[in-house]
This record gives structure tokens, sequence and C-alpha cells, in this order.
């Protein structure tokens, strides 16, 4: 694949107004599946977690779980949205072989949500409001693996397997109206829309949004039109490109500010753009073309003749709407303040996604002082290191049982490190991986006064300097001790025993 | 087969059923003879696809052994009965009359078997359609056509020709059908029968292989009024596995026959299926029959229901659209046939072999028809129309129903065709399903009972009645009640016209009667 030619992205925004559109799709944590009574879980052994509704088997009716629709009705209320009375699902025909029954069960022209708007807030702290055009529900597709073939795509694979372990878990995709205004912050309004998504999801409870596991996938749809002088009209849409396979917040900002670049460079050398799907590889850092897609795609939608109509009572609805959590923003404003943060660590903590992170880390019994230094320092830095995302490497609760460890004195800071990694790299919880490492910090002050007898003994000008008050000599002894104890000591405790035994020598 | 036996299999379920419960016969004889009939007229008629008989014998032993340790039975426990082969089995291939599907047998059984079988009834076999439920003759079935025991020259309707077969043959007292345009109702119509489409959502379809969705309907078929009751009292009822299944909480159908009275019942002549189109002789048995209840006391008018003229074009639109994505399953990647075309190919190439060599002729043009029904551009002008009349017609029967209790009609315009007749002319078997459609599109029960033989070809002639949604007790009232009359006047039962189809085995069961 020849390397696509890009303009500058500054450039690019002279000529261009970017227009952004996002479909979002959160797989909710339902107990069992969205027309199925299998549980809703999926790896594992394939085919396992199945019945004959999901695999589509002759005579099998789909029946909806009451669950995922009491989801959907507080995701559409926390997104603004009216509440249909009535809303209807409707079969999406196309044939595919993760799609067990070759269509999908969907809303089509009466969704559940609709016409909402959520309040986004940008890296220099600009409020952007995004207008949703609807939220509905659906079922997810199985998972396919293409074996053979050195794309692990479909084309050049030599078979193709199955797992529908994942088919019908319950999804509500989010789709916002056509987005304009967003200018040069496209790239980080993208990032900034998913994580106030995730973070909406996150606070009701209804998925375990982690962008790596798919549990939200983003699809971002985005075209360029070219700027006309003061006084004339604007000019027509350009055609759009629609970008999936965007797993995680950092990639939905670098697809969008790529396919800006892609777009304004062909346009501007008088090509035109194809509508269709690029695939984006988090690797290079690039879009690649998927298949076609065209308005005219015809799945020859009619209503789902085996359900009835969604018919919500006007109680649920407001029994949901009172249930609801604070707004993100709302929750910003307030945690800022519980947290005590300024403006810069705060912004730090929000642009980098992990206001979640820290907060559950908050709520598992760390100081907010140590949850953000942990999530914005060392655990960002192993991130960036892997190529990951923060939230995937490891759990708040796993921060937080770290930060209590360093508070009781049985790890420092430099120990803490190491047991991070060892937490991440799956050794267990920090508390067995100070076991099995043997980490812990020394504590045994008759092996200190061992030490610091030695060293002192090694080092008898030092000692003198130290009697005659010049304390900062210390230092040379704290070194030899800290190397004699391999690091496994608390150096403030060390510096106070080296200062006891000089004195009392 | 000894006279005991010839008995067996003629009585009704009722009857054997008694019998059973007294212990006067057991399940195991009852079965037995009945495996017995399909050995000897099955290849004359083939209604059966499959038989197990160890099955079917260890099921009626176990029903026996259960009733000899004083167990508390349902009052048809052992009593043998035919499943159409829509309806899923985990014992049994279900086919559904195609290729597609052959030898497959399902991991889980249908809502209906599993209430059977809690019923302790037997199931005895699973009987010939046509393909999907695609006909009205039972001649588009993969597996060759069903023959009508009146004439084996003859269709014995469609798509349930098997199950309607079976119990005009005596191979089996009950069966279970399915109708979505009239597949119980014609049926029983050409031969003689009796076949029940119950109210929609009054039967769980989980487990019956979809062929259009919001028409699909299991019902019961027999020899007589009580004993599809006595089967619909227990397949009836609410099934969470089914959304569309009712939650009513509904009355003995049984107890509804056994009251059966048409005193003061004011019954409607659909006046737009009763004249022309239909078969002289055939309406000369159905004034009889509207005689016989006006003497009884029924009063009987004269009802419109004008948008029935637009009925069967909506059905054949809506049926298809909706038959075109439920067959859609049916690729080859999770179970039944697959063929891989000469060289390999794609999985849409394995698909598309498939299906070209897993669908005949009829399925194939319902598909295509569906398809275009429901294609962009086309939507509103075919499917969007059709949902339009469909609603006309709920209308036009509600009207009815505000001034009748039930409404009346033949059940199809002519008796049994033959075998081969319509070839080539779909719309001349599509208007077969005139009368029984519009029952579907409403989504009303329908009942189809025997009224006598034509007098043009002394064949078979059914009356259909129909009741609002939810009523299905009304027309086992009218139903239990005619047949009463009819037989009153007769002297005899319709059925034991039939003519023999296994004349040695009549012959000896006369010598042992003298």
């Amino acid at each position: 694949m020849a390397k696509a030619q890009l303009m500058d992205f500054d450039k690019a925004l002279e000529l261009f107004e970017p227009v952004l559109g996002f479909e979002v799709h959160v797989e909710l944590n339902t107990k069992t599946k969205m027309f199925s009574d299998a549980p809703n879980y999926f790896g594992g052994e394939p085919n396992t977690n199945i019945t004959p509704v999901d695999l589509g088997l002759p005579g099998s009716l789909p029946v909806v779980n009451g669950e995922a629709v009491r989801y959907s009705i507080s995701l559409g209320l926390a997104l603004g949205c009216s509440i249909a009375p009535s809303s209807r699902f409707a079969r999406k025909n196309y044939f595919y072989p993760d799609l067990a029954k070759n269509y999908q069960i969907s809303q089509f022209d009466e969704p559940i949500a609709f016409g909402g708007s959520v309040d986004v807030e940008l890296p220099d702290g600009r409020m952007f409001t995004v207008p949703i055009e609807r939220a509905h529900m659906e079922e997810d597709a199985g998972k396919l693996t293409h074996v053979g073939g050195a794309t692990g795509r479909i084309q050049g694979a030599e078979y193709s397997l199955v797992d529908y372990n994942r088919a019908g878990v319950p999804l509500v995709e989010i789709v916002t109206d056509i987005i304009y205004g967003a200018e040069k912050d496209a790239p980080e309004l993208a990032k900034a829309y998913v994580s106030t998504i995730r973070d909406i999801v996150v606070a009701l409870g209804i998925s375990d949004a982690r962008m790596e596991r798919g549990n939200l996938r983003c699809d971002a749809n985005i075209s360029l039109r070219p700027r006309t002088a003061p006084g004339e009209p604007p000019a027509k849409l350009g055609t759009r490109t629609e970008t999936k396979n965007v797993n995680s917040l950092r990639s939905v900002e670098r697809a969008i500010r790529y396919e800006i670049q892609r777009q304004a460079q062909i346009l501007a050398d008088g090509g035109t753009i194809i509508q269709e799907t690029r695939h984006w590889h988090e690797d290079t850092g690039t879009t690649s073309a998927g298949r076609p897609k065209s308005d005219a795609d015809d799945y020859r939608y009619f209503p789902e003749p085996d359900l009835l109509p969604v018919v919500p009572s006007p109680e649920l609805i407001e029994e949901l709407r009172a249930a609801l959590p604070e707004p993100p923003a709302a929750r910003r404003r307030r945690l800022k303040q519980e947290w005590g943060f300024t403006d810069l660590e705060f912004q730090d903590v929000q642009n980098a996604g992990l206001l979640v992170e820290v907060a559950e880390t908050v709520a598992a019994g760390a100081s907010p002082q140590a949850a953000r230094k942990w999530w914005s320092g060392e655990i960002s830095r192993l991130a960036n290191a892997r190529e990951a995302e923060a939230s995937s490497l490891v759990s708040p609760a796993d921060v937080a049982a770290l930060v209590a460890l360093v508070d009781s004195g049985a790890l420092n800071d430099r120990l803490a490190r190491q047991v991070l990694e060892g937490v991440i790299d799956g050794e267990g919880t920090p508390q067995e991986v100070v076991d099995a490492r043997g980490l812990a910090v020394v504590s045994d002050d008759g092996a200190l006064i061992a030490a610091i007898d030695e060293a002192l003994a090694a080092q008898p000008d030092v000692l003198a300097k130290i009697k005659d008050g010049k304390v900062q000599a210390a230092g040379a002894v704290i070194g030899a001790v800290m190397k004699a104890m391999k690091g496994q000591a608390d150096a403030a405790r060390v510096r106070e025993l080296v200062l006891e035994r000089a004195a009392a020598s | 087969m000894t006279n005991h036996d010839h008995e067996l299999i003629r009585m009704p379920a009722s009857a054997l059923a008694e019998k059973l419960t007294s212990g006067e016969v057991s399940s195991v004889e009852a079965t037995r003879a009945h495996l017995d009939r399909i050995g000897a007229v099955d290849g004359e008629v083939h209604a059966f696809l499959h038989t197990d008989p160890a099955l079917s014998l260890r099921a009626a032993e176990s029903i026996d052994e259960r009733r000899a340790a004083g167990e508390s039975l349902h009052p048809l426990a052992g009593v043998p009965i035919a499943i159409k082969d829509v309806i899923v089995t985990n014992d049994m291939p279900t086919t559904s009359g195609s290729k597609i599907l052959e030898g497959w047998v399902p991991p889980y059984d249908a809502t209906v078997m599993q209430k059977l079988r809690a019923a302790g009834l037997v199931p005895i076999g699973k009987t010939n359609m046509d393909e999907f439920a695609m006909g009205s003759s039972t001649e588009h079935s993969a597996y060759g056509p069903t023959h009508n025991p009146w004439d084996l020259e003859r269709i014995p309707g469609g798509s349930g020709g098997g199950s309607a077969a079976a119990v005009a043959s005596f191979e089996a007292p009950l069966a279970l059908g399915s109708d979505t345009g009239g597949s119980i109702r014609q049926p029983a119509h050409v031969t003689g029968t009796v076949g029940v489409k119950p109210t929609y959502g009054g039967v769980s379809r989980y487990g019956a292989i979809a062929l259009a969705s919001s028409l699909d309907q299991i019902g019961p078929v027999s020899r007589t009024v009580l004993d599809s009751a006595l089967l619909h009292d227990v397949i009836g009822g609410h099934d969470p596995r089914d959304s569309t299944s009712l939650t009513d909480e509904w009355p003995s159908m049984a107890e509804a026959v056994r009251r059966a009275d048409v005193k003061g019942l004011k019954i409607g002549v659909i006046t737009e299926l009763d004249g022309d189109g239909f078969q002289p002789g055939l309406l000369e048995r159905f004034r009889e029959a509207l005689d016989l209840l006006a003497a009884a006391g029924a009063e009987i008018v004269d009802v419109s229901l004008p948008s029935l003229e637009y009925a069967i074009s909506a059905y054949y639109l809506i049926m298809p659209a909706e038959a075109s994505s439920n067959l859609a399953k049916f690729d080859s990647v999770r179970f039944g046939l697959r063929v891989n075309p000469p060289g390999g190919g794609t999985v849409e190439d394995v698909m598309a072999a498939t299906r070209e060599v897993g669908f005949g002729a009829e399925a194939k043009r319902r598909i295509i028809l569906g398809t275009y029904a429901l294609s962009a551009g086309y939507y509103d002008a075919y499917y969007g129309s059709a949902q339009k009349v469909r609603t006309l017609v709920q209308r036009d029967f509600a009207a009815a129903f505000a001034g009748v209790d039930v409404l009346v009609s033949p059940t199809a315009p002519t008796t049994a065709f033959k075998l081969g007749q319509n070839d080539g002319d779909p719309m001349a078997m599509y208007l077969n399903d005139i009368a029984t459609i519009p029952a579907n599109l409403a989504g009303i029960p329908g009942i189809s009972l025997p009224v006598g033989l034509a007098t043009e070809d002394g064949l078979p002639v059914g009356i259909q009645f129909l009741a609002p949604a939810r009523e299905d007790a009304r027309l086992y009232g009218v139903g239990g009640a005619l047949e009463r009359l009819l037989e009153e006047k007769w002297g005899h039962t319709l059925i034991s016209q039939a003519p023999d189809l296994a004349p040695g085995e009549m012959n000896a069961a006369e010598e042992g009667a003298v």
C-alpha cells in the first residue's frame, strides 16, 4: 500500500472546515444477552455461551432483555434525549457469517431515544455541545478470526473461525448529528466526546467501557468542506469517510487528525474522496481503505415481527431519570473542588482521560494527590512505553492498594514502582507481588543498625564530620546503607538512625 | 391387523384416551396399532417423513409404567400424535420439508413438544409438508407429495397435507399443524377432517420453523371437534420464549365443545366467499349446513367484508417478505446442508451454492418476491401498501364482529384437485387460499370441519367458522354443535365413508368381527 500524502494540519485547517459525526457502540453489562438468556459474557472457550437463539437455530425466537431496555433508557436520558413512548425493533438484513440469522435485530425508524446533546470539555477548558441524533438498541455480532493470509483480515485468509459467544451481546449505538464548528480542535473534540460518553456509561454503571476490549467502539465520520470567502454561501458538504477499529481515546484523536490531513491533501491535489469505511492501524498511525459504503446500501429493514414494540411506562422513565448520576461536567467541577487540584493538575488528569481512574482510585481509599501522581506519572509513562492505554494496565483498586503500602511505610517509591510493574505484568495484586518478589522495606531497626554501624566504621572521616555537626555528610553513609539493603529500606528512617548512631559512638 | 387394533386406530382420541385411562388399553398397544397402520398404508399415502417405532414405543411404555405405578396422568396421556415437520423435535430429524435441513436433529424441543411430552402424548412421527410450509398441496415437499386418502390421485391440501392425511387415514388420531395462510384448515377441508388455527399468540411459536412470523400459528388436527379441543387445551397458553404469545387465561376448549349449542348464535355468512369461483356442489353442502344451524336456532345473516378482495395480494407480499428474511439463516454455516462449489470459493460462494441446491423452486420464488418487496424504493409500494390492506382487513373483521358472533364460509373454493393439476401455475395455487388467508392477516381464530361430500366429485367439503381474536372457544362451540347435528342427520361420521386403504386388513377385521 502506497503511503498516503499528508498535508500539514494547520494548512489543512486554513483550506478546509472539518465536519464530524460519531457512532459510538456501547456494550451493556447486563446479566444476560439482548434477546436470549445466555450469560452476557464472551471470551473463554468459543461457542460455549450460546443458546438456540444466539445461533439463530430454526424455530428459535428472540425475547427482549428488560434490563437492557432500562439501561438504554438511562443512557438516553443521560444524553439529554427524549425517550420514545413506543419504539420498535427492525431487522437489518445482510449476509455475513458472524451474523447467526443473517439479519441483525436493531432499531431503525423508531429508536428508543432521540434528540439530545452532550456537553464536552476541550483541553483548554472550553465547553462544546455535541448534538445527539439518537441512541438505539441492537445486538452484537459474533467474532470472526481469519486464519492464514498476511493481514488477519478476510481478504486472503485461508479459512475463518466464528465464535458466537459475543453474538447477541446488548449494544446501544449512539449517533451524533453532524458536528460543525470543531475547527482545529476536531481531533481533541473527538477524543473528549468519546471520553465523555465513557464517563457517562461508567457513572451509570451500564457498561465496563473498556475500549481495548471493545466494550466501547467508535466509528468516526469525517469530511472536509472548502472554505469560502466571507459573505459567500458555504460550500457543499464534502464526501465523508467512516474510520473504524478506533480502540482507544488516543487513537480517536490520531485517526481524526490523520484523516483531515489525508483528505486535505487529496482534495488539494484535485482528487476526490471515496465514500468508504477506513480501517485505523494503531501501529502505523494510518488508515487504509475498507469497503465502499454508499447511502444506498440496502439492508431491507422491516419491523421485526417476532417482537412487540417497546413501551416503557412513564413511571419507569421518571424513576430512571430520578436515579441519573450527575452529568460529567458538573461532576468534574465537584471532583476538582473535592480533590483540591489546581487547574493544571485537573486538566492533566482530564486530558489524559484518567478522571474515571483517579476517581475510582480515590474511592478505593487513596488520597487524591497520590492517585493523581501515580496515574499521571508512572502509569502513564509505562502506558506510553508500552503503547497501551493507561486504564488497561492496572485497576484502580490495585493502585489504591499500592498507595496504601507506600503510606504504611511497607514500600518506598522506588520499590512501589517495581511492584507496579509486577502488577502490570500479571504477577498478582500489589501485596502478592511484594510477597513473591520479597520487596518489602526493611523495617527491622536491628538489621539497619548493623548495616549503619558497619558503614560508619568503614568511613571514619564521615563519622567525624557528622559528629562535628556537618549533618549533610551523612548522605554518603545513607547511600552505603541503602546499597547494602538493596534499596529495601526507608531512606528517612535510615537517616534518623545514622544520626542517632553517629551521636552515640 | 386384529379387529381390536382396527377399532383402536379408528376411534377418536377422546375415546382412546378413556380406554387408556381406564386401563382397558395400554399406550403400547395403541401406539403399536398406529405404527402397524403406518406400515400398512403409508407407502401409498406418504404422510410421514420420519417414524422411529422403537422411540415411540419406549415413550408409550413409560406412560404405561407410570400409570401402573398409580400416577395420575393427563387425560390424553398415552395417545399417539403425529407432528408436522415444521416443529423442532430433539429426538427426531426436523426438515420443514426441505433438502436444506435433511437429517438435521435439533438440539432443542419446541414449546408445544415440551407441553405434549409433559402431558404424556406419544409422538409417533414427523409429517410431510410443502417445503417451509409454502404451498397448498404438499407437492412442494422436497421429499415427494402426500396423497389424499379419499383419492390417492389427489392432493391432501397444504402445507400440512401430511398431518391431515395421517389423521384421515387412521395413522394417528391427532396431529399438530401450522397455519400461515390456511395450512391447517385447507388440508382439513380436502381430507374430511378437523383443523383449527388458534388466535395469533394463543399457542407458542417457539420451535416452529418460521415461514412468516406475523402470520404463523400452530394448531390441532384431528377427526373430531372435541379431539382438536382436547389437543388445543394441551398446547395453548402463554410462553415467555415467544414475545408474541398472549398472556390471557384461556377457557377450556373441550368444555366449549361439550356445552356446544347454537341457539341464539348470530352467524354471518361472508358474501365475498359465497358464490363466484366456488364449486357448485361444494356450495350445496355449505348451504345445507347453514340450514341445519338455522333449524337448530342460529340466526344466519349476510355480512360483507369489502377489503377481502385485496387480502390475497397483501398476503403474497407480507408472507414472502418475512419469509425472505426468515430463510436467510439457512446458509450452511451453523447447521444443515453445505455445498462447496467446485474448486472452493468464498463464504458467499458456499452460501450461494448451498441455497441454490438446498431450496426448491417455490422457496426460491418466494425469497425473490420477498426480497424485492422489501428493497429500497419498493418497500412503500409493496410491503407498506400490504400492511395498510392488512389494517383494512382487520377493521372489516372488527366491524363484522360488532354485528355477529361468528363468521362462516366454505374453507376453500374447490374440493381436492389432482396432483400436478396446478403445476406451473402458482397463481391458481395461491387462489386456493382465498377463504383462509384473511384470518391470518387479522390474527383471528378459524376452524374447518367436514360438512359432507361434494355433489359432482364425492370429495370432502369443509366449512370454516371465524371468531374474534381470543374467542377460540366460540369456534369449538359452533363447530361441536354442527358436527353433532350432521352426524345425527347422517347416522355416521363423514370419515367413516373414506375408502379403505388396506382392503386386506379390512377383510381380516371383518372376518374377526363375524
